[in-house]
């Protein structure tokens, strides 16, 4: 095959600088392999290695800093059969870490080629995440206090597939680029090179020094056989076949008569864990049933079994605007936490408000109408207690009636569910009922 | 025909589904996590990809390399995943790579209140990308918004080839309604435009009479094709050209403000006799209208209109509205962001303020006193 290199923009990288020749080798690895440049998508990171995809002929993508993985790893799962080669240096190493991992472990078949130099060109040769301690820099002493990452034992360590660290001058490097690319999954070649622009000024590194140093280093050599597995598309699109196909939430028609006119508030108090907003899905499912217009607003902590659970609901024959209460039609009370958070609304009822309540909650002063329930000797568990007071709630005929209530129980509920649900909201009794 | 009960966000998963999206990825985040949730149940059955991203920056990241292969994708968040986002969204802008965001606000600043709602962001949404170039923001009131604006921003996005957000809050999104969702009338949809067939080639080239560029996916076996986040010019290389710079930088900006007048949606209620108008979006409107409902027929009428298009500021139409009203009252859920673009746009008119930043949803009520007392102490 030709070269996919753009005559018109060759590289521009300084006299002896490790990218210009990774640029050639690179080129002629895709040569090797037979690659037309649209089967090529170059994703380059920001710096020295983000010049890399206006080199060549193929698809190019030119990313953010530490952000190109990212960026791959959308164009790879829109193509599948896209040979996706992305170039990052160490800053880019050091920025966009977590997204290195995760690529890692997610194991898509990737191609990455940190272009490791061991410092920030672009920017006046700062120290990135792999200068050694005893280099000297562009950030004065902040090196000699920080540890160098390995780049391939971190790969290796987070599960990486395919990990090879390397010289830049190393002989077969188009080779091992090909190797790397054909790698049916995530693959990371740590290329260690120079930068002359920069590191070389102050530091001695020859294609000598490299090879010494990799030679104290262990050996990362192609795949890395405990992290061996399917590649991350395909097995999300195999994964994928096997799910059935969604169907549109359940609709509810208009069966019944709703039990009054005007718009109706029910506010339900609890705790977290008594299964509120399922009662409050349950009451909204009622006024569907009913032809009512139905807003259903929640509120509760972010910790997930602690603290109150609050649901207010609205039945409305009208549009439903303000989705807050401010005159309930009723208030169901199963829990202190709940009751607690909306103390102040207790204050303002009158007596044509119903307040269910648990018998042994502490109720602030009010002038509702209370109907306490004891729900203990009825054997009605403290999950069971918001949903045990809508039939109470459906008895008194506010909001909605027995009929909505069981349409509602059918359309939220299948076997074996069911029947104890129906059986609870028809036998549940109140305190001098 | 019959009600679904949804959750906002539940809508907003449909309305991309609807819209052809076939690629999400997102963070989870407390108030957007339900998007998350119903695009994984939707996406995958249909040859679609859902993703978990290791981080918001991943994952808007991911959307913005599907998308440049031709996919509709979506992400979703909050205030503290935006702040995440904003350097791929200045990549989006300036790159024109189509994505919809659904920012699902909460009470900030920072952590501030995962359940708790405000509209704390509208200014952070515009402002919140390096170079200042205009996005476009649509807010909706109600579950049917969320669903229909979800397929309008698609629209928009795909035809302009930038960025659109969706502009929900907590009490929009995690408000279940019902909803009839054969009733709503869809929207056409729109796909990218494709360049102009014999004519060589370039990524950013825009012919005469358009200004966005026609789109080919990378990827594609046909023609190379360049994406790059630096200062480009049609042929998608670095440029340093001072006047093309310029060019390409007018064309971005005008390509969204010009078109403003095509997509300026709103609702508007006016009574002839009202000297004063309500102008507000997003979840406020909904306590709005029943102010102008209580009041419609009485001797003390009031006019509102609500905004459904808030980025760019449809200026035209705020004027047309606002022309016979002595008083225009604002209500938003923060201390007074939107009420700046109202300002400007309405220069010698009184525009009052009425807003707060407690999580709490504004009340009729409030909304009564202010036009019964003025503005209130701030």
């Amino acid at each position: 095959m030709a070269s996919l290199l753009n005559k018109e923009r060759p590289p521009v990288f300084c006299p002896g600088c490790t990218h210009d020749r990774i640029a050639g080798i690179l080129d002629k690895a895709f040569q090797n392999m037979g690659l037309k440049g649209t089967e090529i998508a170059m994703v380059s990171d920001i710096g020295c290695s983000g010049l890399f995809d206006t080199f060549f002929h193929t698809h190019a993508f030119h990313g953010l800093h530490g952000r190109a993985l990212t960026n791959a790893t959308g164009l790879k799962l829109a193509y599948p059969d896209l040979n996706v080669v992305v170039t990052m240096g160490d800053g880019g190493m050091g920025i966009g870490g977590a997204h290195f991992l995760s690529a890692c472990r997610r194991n898509l078949d990737l191609t990455l080629l940190v272009l490791n130099n061991f410092n920030f060109g672009m920017t006046g040769g700062q120290f990135s995440a792999t200068t050694p301690p005893d280099a000297l820099v562009g950030s004065g002493f902040l090196n000699r206090l920080e540890r160098p990452l390995d780049v391939c034992k971190v790969a290796a360590s987070a599960g990486a597939t395919y990990v090879t660290r390397c010289s830049a001058y190393r002989k077969d490097l188009a080779k091992e680029i090909e190797r790397a690319v054909r790698h049916k999954g995530f693959s990371v070649i740590d290329i260690w090179g120079i930068c002359t622009g920069r590191y070389t000024k102050k530091n001695k590194l020859s294609p000598g020094t490299i090879e010494e140093d990799l030679s104290h280093l262990p050996p990362f050599e192609g795949p890395v056989e405990e992290n061996r597995r399917a590649e991350y598309g395909s097995l999300y699109r195999e994964t994928a076949k096997t799910l059935g196909p969604v169907t549109p939430p359940v609709s509810l028609e208009a069966t019944h008569a709703p039990p009054g006119e005007g718009r109706q508030g029910v506010v339900i108090l609890g705790d977290a864990g008594q299964r509120i907003i399922t009662a409050g899905d349950i009451l909204c499912l009622a006024g569907l049933s009913a032809g009512l217009r139905v807003t259903q607003k929640n509120e509760y902590n972010i910790t997930v079994l602690r603290g109150p659970s609050i649901s207010e609901v609205i039945l409305s024959p009208e549009e439903i605007g303000y989705t807050g209460i401010e005159r309930p039609a009723a208030i169901l009370a199963v829990g202190q936490e709940g009751v607690g958070r909306r103390s102040p609304l207790f204050a303002d009822l009158d007596a044509e408000t119903l307040v269910i309540h648990s018998h042994d909650l502490t109720l602030p002063r009010t002038n509702g109408q209370t109907i306490p329930v004891d729900f203990k000797a009825q054997g009605i568990k403290l999950p069971e207690r918001a949903l045990a007071s809508l039939g109470v709630l459906a008895g008194f005929g506010r909001a909605i009636t027995p009929e909505m209530l069981e349409s509602a129980l059918r359309a939220q509920f299948k076997d074996p569910v069911l029947a104890p649900s129906l059986e609870l909201v028809h036998r549940v009794e109140y305190l001098g009922g | 025909m019959g009600f679904a009960l949804m959750e906002g966000n539940e809508a907003i998963a449909w309305g991309a589904f609807e819209s052809g999206c076939r690629f999400f990825a997102g963070y989870p985040i407390t108030p957007a996590t339900t998007i998350f949730n119903t695009m994984l149940r939707l996406l995958p059955p249909v040859g679609g990809v859902c993703l978990q991203g290791e981080d918001e920056i991943a994952s808007i990241g991911s959307c913005l390399g599907a998308s440049m292969a031709g996919l509709k994708v979506m992400t979703a968040t909050s205030g503290p995943g935006l702040s995440l986002y904003s350097e791929h969204l200045s990549f989006a802008i300036g790159s024109e790579i189509p994505i919809v965001i659904a920012l699902v606000q909460r009470l900030g600043p920072s952590t501030g209140s995962a359940t708790r709602g405000a509209d704390g962001d509208i200014q952070f949404m515009r402002w919140g990308n390096s170079g200042g170039l205009p996005v476009i923001a649509l807010a909706p009131s109600d579950t049917k918004d969320c669903f229909l604006l979800t397929m309008h921003a698609f629209n928009l996005a795909e035809e302009f080839r930038c960025p659109v957000f969706l502009a929900s809050n907590k009490e929009v999104s995690m408000t279940k309604e019902g909803l009839d969702m054969d009733a709503i009338e869809r929207p056409e949809i729109i796909d990218r435009t494709t360049p102009p067939a014999g004519e060589a080639f370039l990524p950013f080239d825009v012919r005469s009479g358009s200004r966005v560029p026609g789109f080919l996916p990378i990827g594609n076996p046909f023609i190379p094709v360049r994406q790059t986040s630096s200062t480009h010019g049609p042929d998608g290389y670095i440029t340093t050209d001072p006047d093309r710079i310029a060019r390409n930088q007018e064309r971005l900006r005008d390509k969204i403000l010009s078109a403003i007048g095509r997509f300026s949606y709103h609702e508007a209620y006016m009574e002839k006799a009202a000297d004063t108008l309500i102008l507000t979006y997003g979840v406020t409107a909904r306590a709005a209208k029943d102010v102008y409902d209580r009041r419609k027929g009485t001797d003390r009428p009031v006019s509102l209109l609500v905004l459904k298009t808030i980025w760019p500021v449809p200026e035209a139409l705020i004027r047309e509205k606002a022309e016979g009203a002595k008083r225009i009252i604002v209500l938003e859920m923060n201390d007074g962001q939107y009420v700046r673009e109202i300002r400007r746009v309405l220069p010698g008119k009184q525009v009052d303020f009425c807003g707060g930043m407690n999580g709490r949803l504004i009340t009729p009520h409030r909304i009564e006193e202010v036009l019964t007392h003025g503005q209130p102490a701030q």
